[in-house]
Order: structure tokens, then C-alpha cells, then sequence
């Protein structure tokens, strides 16, 4: 019984691929429109080993993993900064609360403007949205921060500046790491879009939109299932290494 | 009350200066005053903490016993009047402080060792002293616990340990405990009272207990400073002299049932008093 819990997750895997093979089998679904789970596995194995598909998953990975870095050198420092002094943090929770509503993809002709067709206006437009993500949970993780922990570190003697780095900035490193959960999975979806429409020629956003154009259904489907491989071995990354590292979160 | 020394105009030999220093009060609170919003926990309040004692600190709830404490380590501002340690401010002195609330107050991020180390680093102790240090005091407790675990892999008594030695890493002249053992099942209590017990009797550091366990402050203490509602009155400084160390029996004997009788009379007409 114990084994057999162990086989729970692939449970919904099974049966997804089962009504899937059914549906093509019965011709459910016109053939062209849904191919079956084995030649959309066999065009993404292809795809990837030796087609174009792995050229544009690198692609893809190399703008979201820019773009988040960029999101969070600059949001992380911010996010302390703003979050250890509360009253500084309201002031600007508005303007932070508001663009972090504004949808991303509204600001793309904006950052066209400023940085013109090209990788550059992807990976800003992904690290915008992403930043602000991650300034908010960050500052929101200091803010929060155990006010008897900053008292005991206070009445041992701790200055403000060493209460800020050894205790706020530690107290909020899982909120941090929410953030970077969060804002990486942003900056993918901001990049696949902006791959689709801004003028690209790679990236899995253009491979899954040309892929439609040419009515290649295979490849069209093993390009949705790359980027949602690479979303959630992105999340996976990050999960791991909050708990090599924030070995206390939760506890 | 610890009284007031006589002014000392005519001279006075080495050996009474020396035990008129030792019987001198540790603490002197002049004109204590603070207020809450909705009420003034503390009016022009005066009282002296003896030196190398053991004090608890009862009275009706939310009458200030923690505020007094917090006060007095610096971790709450006063709205009027002075602190005094040998006529120092506090910031000239080295105190511990421990938390109720042991789960917040210790660090998760860092082993036990470097918790109670954690004070020293502050103080800038290089690294080797710190480690002969942490090591001193924890074999001089006697504590038999495994220092390379982090706070949340430990039981709350072993937590509440290591926190009242990262207290004591500092050897402080004085030592605040709010409510210390109240998180704790009761089989922890009576271990780590006995705990706190030894450590006094082998330190003999000024000690301020906090406690809202009344059988608690009188084991414990040479003096139970029992407080009115607020805004607060120092009602009664009982005195209780049973040698240490106190044991299990101790709480059987006629001295103790009578002293505890005693103050629980004084609480109970405070408490029919709000």
C-alpha cells in the first residue's frame, strides 16, 4: 500500500494520456487538429534533440533566466530597503500595487519604443513585471520580520544596520524566495508572448505560434509541452534551492 | 521595600564601604512613568532592585509586570523617569534578556552554538574565544544537549536552555526572564526551574524573574515584588529565605505554604480592588 502511494502523481498523467490516445482512437477530435500522444512525443524528442525546438528552448531559457536576474538584483536591494522602514514602504505601496496590476504585456509597445525590436525589449518588459513581483514580497518579508527576533537581537546589542542584515534580511528570505517563485514564472510567460508577436525569429513562443501558421499540430503541441516543462522545472529549481538554503522556512 | 542607604558624610572604613557596595540596591527606578493609550500603566514609580537576588515579579494581569521588565532592559521607552544600574545607564552595562516566547526569540537560521554564541559576535569577541567560550558555559551548566542542531530540530525546553545561555554567554550583571517557562508542558517547567536554580546559586546574578505562576516566583525567589492593578504600586517586597537548593519538598514545608498564602491574600484583595 505504502509503494502504491508513491505512484499517486503519475495517477493524473495516466489517465490524461488514456482519454487523450481514446479521443484519437475514436476520432473524437478531427486527427488533424489532435495528434496522437506519440507523435507529439516522438516531434518533441526530434525537435529537441536535433530540430529547432531545442534551439528556441535554449533561447527561451536564456531571456527568462535574464530577465529574472535583472528583476531581482534590482528588486531584491530595493525590496529591503524599502520594506525596513515601513513608513517608506506605504508611500510607495501604490505605485508599486498599481504597476504590479498593470498588465506586463501593456507596456510592450512603450518598451518597443525605448529599446526598439529585439531581445532587449523582451527580457526589459519580463524583468519589469518580474521585479516588481519580487520587490513586493520581499519588502513585505522584511516588514513581517519577528518583531521579538529584531527585539532580541536589539537588547543584545545588535546596531540597526546589523539587526538589518542579520536578522530582516534572513527573516525575510522565504518571502524572497516566494517572490522568485513567482516572479520567474511571470518573466516565462511575459517572454513567450512577447516571442510570439514582437518581431522574433526563435524562442518557444515563435516556434509554438510558427508551428500553428504551418499547421504542424506535433510540433505545435511539443512546443506548449517544452515551455511548460521549462515553467515547472524553473519553479522545481527554485524549490530546491530554497530548501538547500532557507532550511528553516515553514518551521 | 530595599531601603534607601544613609547619606555617608562621616568616613568609613574600607570594609564598610565594601559591604555598604554589596548591600547597595543593583537597580534604582526613580519616577517610572508610562502611559498607553487607554491607560497609565505606570505613575511616578519608585523602587530599587536588590543586588544578587533572585526577584519575581507577580500581580494582576495586565497590570505591567512584563512592561516593568521591558522597561527596564531597554526594550520598551519610558514616558518619564530614570533606570539606574550602580547610578550607570543601561547602555553601560551588560544584561541578558530571555523571552517567553523562545520559538521567536531564537535565531532559526543558526545552530545552537552560534545562537549562544550570537551576543559576543555582536560584542566583536574573535571567533576561537567565542567558541572556548560558548563552550565554558555550556560545560559549566552541565548541559547535555546537542549544540549543532538548529533551534526548530529541538524540544521547547532545550530551546528555552539554549536561549537563557545565550542570556548568560555575555556574563551579564543582570538577568530578565519574562514569563519564561510558560510555553512549557509542566514536566519541563519543574526541570528547567530547577535548571534556572543552579545556574543562580552557581552565578549569583541579579535575577528578575516575571512569572504568573504564583507557587513558581515564591520557589524561586529571596524576593516577590507583588504589584496593584495599574496604574502599578509596589504593594508588598515579600521576603522568602529558605536555603537553596530548594527542592520539591521545600514546597511542603510551613515557611513556604505560609509566604505563598501570604501573597496570594494580598493579590486576591488586589484583584477584588479593579
Amino acid at each position: 500500500m505504502k509503494r502504491l502511494q508513491g505512484l499517486l502523481p503519475f495517477v493524473g498523467v495516466a489517465v490524461l494520456l488514456a482519454v487523450w490516445s481514446l479521443t484519437v482512437w475514436a476520432r473524437v477530435v478531427d486527427p488533424v487538429l489532435l495528434p496522437s500522444p506519440i507523435a507529439t512525443f516522438r516531434a518533441m524528442w526530434i525537435g529537441m534533440t536535433s530540430g529547432k525546438l531545442g534551439v528556441d528552448f535554449l533561447k527561451t531559457v536564456e531571456r527568462t533566466v535574464y530577465s529574472t536576474a535583472i528583476a531581482a538584483v534590482i528588486a531584491i536591494p530595493l525590496g529591503i530597503l524599502l520594506g525596513s522602514s515601513e513608513k517608506v514602504y506605504r508611500s510607495v505601496e501604490f505605485l508599486i500595487d498599481f504597476f504590479r496590476s498593470t498588465p506586463a504585456s501593456a507596456m510592450f509597445p512603450l518598451f518597443l519604443v525605448l529599446f526598439g525590436v529585439g531581445d532587449r525589449t523582451k527580457i526589459s518588459v519580463a524583468a519589469f513585471g518580474a521585479a516588481l513581483v519580487i520587490l513586493f514580497n520581499v519588502a513585505y518579508g522584511v516588514m513581517n520580520a519577528r518583531k521579538t527576533r529584531i527585539l532580541a537581537a536589539r537588547v543584545m546589542g545588535a546596531s540597526r544596520l546589523r539587526v538589518l542584515w542579520d536578522v530582516m534580511l534572513l527573516e525575510s528570505l522565504p518571502q524572497t524566495f516566494v517572490g522568485l517563485r513567482n516572479g520567474v514564472s511571470l518573466a516565462l510567460v511575459i517572454v513567450v508572448v512577447a516571442e510570439m508577436f514582437i518581431g522574433s525569429t526563435d524562442g518557444l513562443g515563435q516556434r509554438v505560434f510558427e508551428a500553428q501558421q504551418l499547421f504542424d499540430m506535433p510540433d505545435m503541441y511539443a512546443a506548449i509541452f517544452a515551455a511548460g516543462a521549462l515553467g515547472y522545472g524553473l519553479n522545481l529549481l527554485f524549490l530546491t534551492i530554497e530548501r538547500r538554503f532557507v532550511h528553516w522556512s515553514g518551521k | 521595600m530595599a531601603g534607601a542607604q544613609p547619606a555617608a558624610s562621616i568616613e568609613l572604613t574600607d570594609n564598610a564601604r565594601e559591604a555598604a557596595r554589596r548591600t547597595a540596591p543593583h537597580v534604582t527606578i526613580r519616577g517610572l512613568t508610562k502611559r498607553f493609550s487607554d491607560a497609565t500603566i505606570y505613575d511616578n514609580f519608585d523602587f530599587d532592585i536588590p543586588r544578587g537576588k533572585l526577584m519575581s515579579v507577580f500581580g494582576p494581569n495586565g497590570c505591567g509586570k512584563s512592561t516593568l521588565i521591558n522597561m527596564i532592559a531597554g526594550l520598551f521607552p519610558v514616558d518619564a523617569g530614570e533606570i539606574l544600574f550602580d547610578g550607570q545607564p543601561l547602555s553601560q552595562i551588560k544584561f541578558g534578556y530571555v523571552f517567553q516566547n523562545y520559538r521567536e526569540a531564537m535565531f532559526p537560521w543558526l545552530r545552537a552554538f552560534d545562537n549562544i554564541a550570537y551576543p559576543l559576535r555582536v560584542m566583536g569577541v574573535p571567533k576561537a574565544e567565542r567558541i572556548t567560550r560558548v563552550e565554558k558555559i555550556v560545560a559549566g551548566l552541565n548541559v547535555k544537549i546537542d549544540l549543532n542542531l538548529y533551534p526548530y530540530q529541538m524540544s521547547g525546553g532545550q530551546q528555552q536552555l539554549v536561549s537563557i545561555m545565550r542570556a548568560l554567554i555575555v556574563e551579564p550583571e543582570i538577568l530578565f526572564l519574562d514569563e519564561p517557562f510558560s510555553a512549557l508542558d509542566y514536566e519541563m517547567t519543574l526541570f528547567m526551574r530547577e535548571q534556572l536554580q543552579r545556574i543562580f546559586v552557581e552565578t549569583s546574578t541579579t535575577t528578575v524573574l516575571v512569572s504568573h505562576d504564583l507557587e513558581e516566583a515564591v520557589y524561586l525567589s529571596d524576593r516577590i515584588l507583588l504589584l496593584s492593578r495599574h496604574p502599578a504600586r509596589a504593594v508588598e517586597f515579600v521576603h522568602y529565605d529558605a536555603p537553596r537548593p530548594r527542592t520539591p519538598g521545600t514546597m511542603s514545608e510551613a515557611d513556604f505554604i505560609s509566604t505563598k498564602a501570604h501573597c496570594l491574600e494580598i493579590f486576591q484583595r488586589e484583584v477584588r480592588k479593579g
